[in-house]
């Protein structure tokens, strides 16, 4: 049946752009846990695992996400795993992000000056209270500004997964734009929808850039 | 479950896969000339005391830097059609790249337009060169060592997003991956070759790129 684009369909539309959403979260938490490892890996007195961190950044950075996703889609079931879209996509977007974000946090951490540990050290503090008093607290302010510009490409990534079926809002628009035969309105409403999610997050993250550097 | 991995039924495949290779820098190289004539003209505009201009030149940036590639392909691939611009697979591929690489660009040389400082000329300008020769021999090699890593970087990322065109059938790297898996069933095996295959050539690229940066910038450039 074809039938005229209309009001329903960009309510569809915008309810899809939910999963849109609820799949960057999950990134953003299974990304963000995973980068904060990568982040300790990147930076330990240890070599062996400074090589690990950096073999682990370069293999996702250095592979299309696209690719990783179809990896996960075909490679998981071989490995036992019951595998949706839903959990392929939720996977390898947490583990592209880690690799993104772990990159992010070391740079934040290694930012903050050598002297502050020193002046930590001097002032009589440990290790874990120089870290936790005065040094985390600095590299956490000069990390979120690009943390949230990280968030702009990872909303848009989320739209990769439609490739593999998963239905978010651009599996949506294919959805909606076969249905309707209208490709170009459908199209131009999701760009909208996802332009309005993205565009506050660069705003918020330019913002927070400015705030945090005035502040310091 | 057990299952046997069969990596050498793709053997056969190689020259599919090589095919793809050079099919991808193809397109990378068009879309990073295409992108960075677009993105200059951007970027002047987006410098120009003609506020208009200004604005158009933001707009362009923000919009297409706000909205997923995938999104801009299907409306240039799927919506233009509907206004009657018809274009093959490649042609839309090649435009919306461009047209996505083009707002980066801008960013980019904008950056390398600002880094140059203004005594710079001022002094250029003061030791009797011309306006030519101050851009000439002062503002451009300083302006391109800025950038260099920049478009060195975007040059990598470009290579790797070439592969969301294989989703309305442009013929490049990863399209060469859905051929293989039709043909042999070994999606897990096809995929993770393929994907390799784009790591190998990060890889070569990110050395190439630093070696033509040490040639060029940081051994003492001969007057």
């Amino acid at each position: 049946m074809i039938r005229e684009f209309a009001d329903a369909d960009i309510v569809y539309l915008i309810e899809a752009a939910r999963w849109t959403l609820l799949l960057a979260l999950t990134a953003t938490v299974g990304g963000g846990l995973l980068g904060i490892v990568v982040a300790v890996l990147r930076v330990i007195p240890f070599r062996p695992l400074n090589w690990l961190a950096i073999a682990w950044i370069n293999l996702i950075q250095g592979t299309p996400l696209l690719g990783q996703l179809f990896v996960f889609f075909f490679g998981l079931p071989l490995v036992g795993l019951s595998v949706d879209a839903w959990t392929a996509a939720a996977l390898s977007l947490s583990i592209y992000a880690s690799a993104f974000f772990g990159e992010i946090w070391r740079g934040s951490l290694q930012s903050v000056s050598q002297r502050q540990w020193e002046a930590g050290a001097a002032l009589g503090l440990t290790y874990a209270q120089r870290l936790g008093h005065v040094v985390l607290p600095q590299a956490i302010r000069i990390s979120i500004a690009p943390t949230v510009g990280f968030l702009v490409q990872l909303v848009k990534n989320t739209s990769l997964t439609a490739l593999i079926g998963f239905v978010e809002l651009t599996r949506a628009s294919q959805i909606i734009s076969g249905a309707t035969f209208a490709p170009l309105p459908v199209y131009l409403t999701a760009a909208v929808i996802y332009f309005i999610i993205c565009f506050s997050l660069s705003q918020l993250a330019h913002m927070l850039e400015r705030r945090l550097h005035v502040a310091r | 479950m057990s299952y046997n991995f069969k990596f050498d039924v793709l053997l056969r495949y190689v020259p599919e896969i090589l095919q793809g290779v050079f099919l991808t820098l193809q397109f990378s190289v068009i879309t990073m000339l295409c992108g960075l004539a677009i993105g200059l003209i951007v970027a002047m505009a987006s410098i120009s005391p003609l506020m208009p201009l200004r604005a158009c030149a933001r707009i362009y940036v923000e919009a297409l830097r706000n909205t997923p590639l995938l999104v801009q392909l299907f409306i240039v691939f799927f919506g233009l059609p509907s206004i009657g611009i018809r274009l093959g697979a490649n042609t839309a591929a090649l435009i919306a790249l461009s047209i996505n690489m083009g707002a980066y660009g801008a960013e980019i040389l904008r950056a390398g337009f600002e880094s140059v400082r203004q005594s710079q000329i001022e002094a250029g300008r003061s030791l009797g060169l011309t306006a030519g020769q101050t851009f000439r021999h002062v503002v451009l090699f300083q302006a391109v060592k800025t950038i260099y890593p920049a478009l060195a970087s975007q040059f990598v990322l470009i290579m790797l997003t070439t592969s969301v065109v294989s989703s309305i059938g442009a013929t490049e790297l990863f399209h060469q991956a859905a051929f293989i898996d039709s043909r042999t069933y070994r999606s897990f095996e096809t995929y993770t070759l393929i994907t390799i295959s784009y790591l190998v050539l990060t890889l070569a690229f990110r050395a190439f790129f630093a070696g033509v940066y040490w040639v060029v910038f940081v051994r003492r450039p001969r007057r």
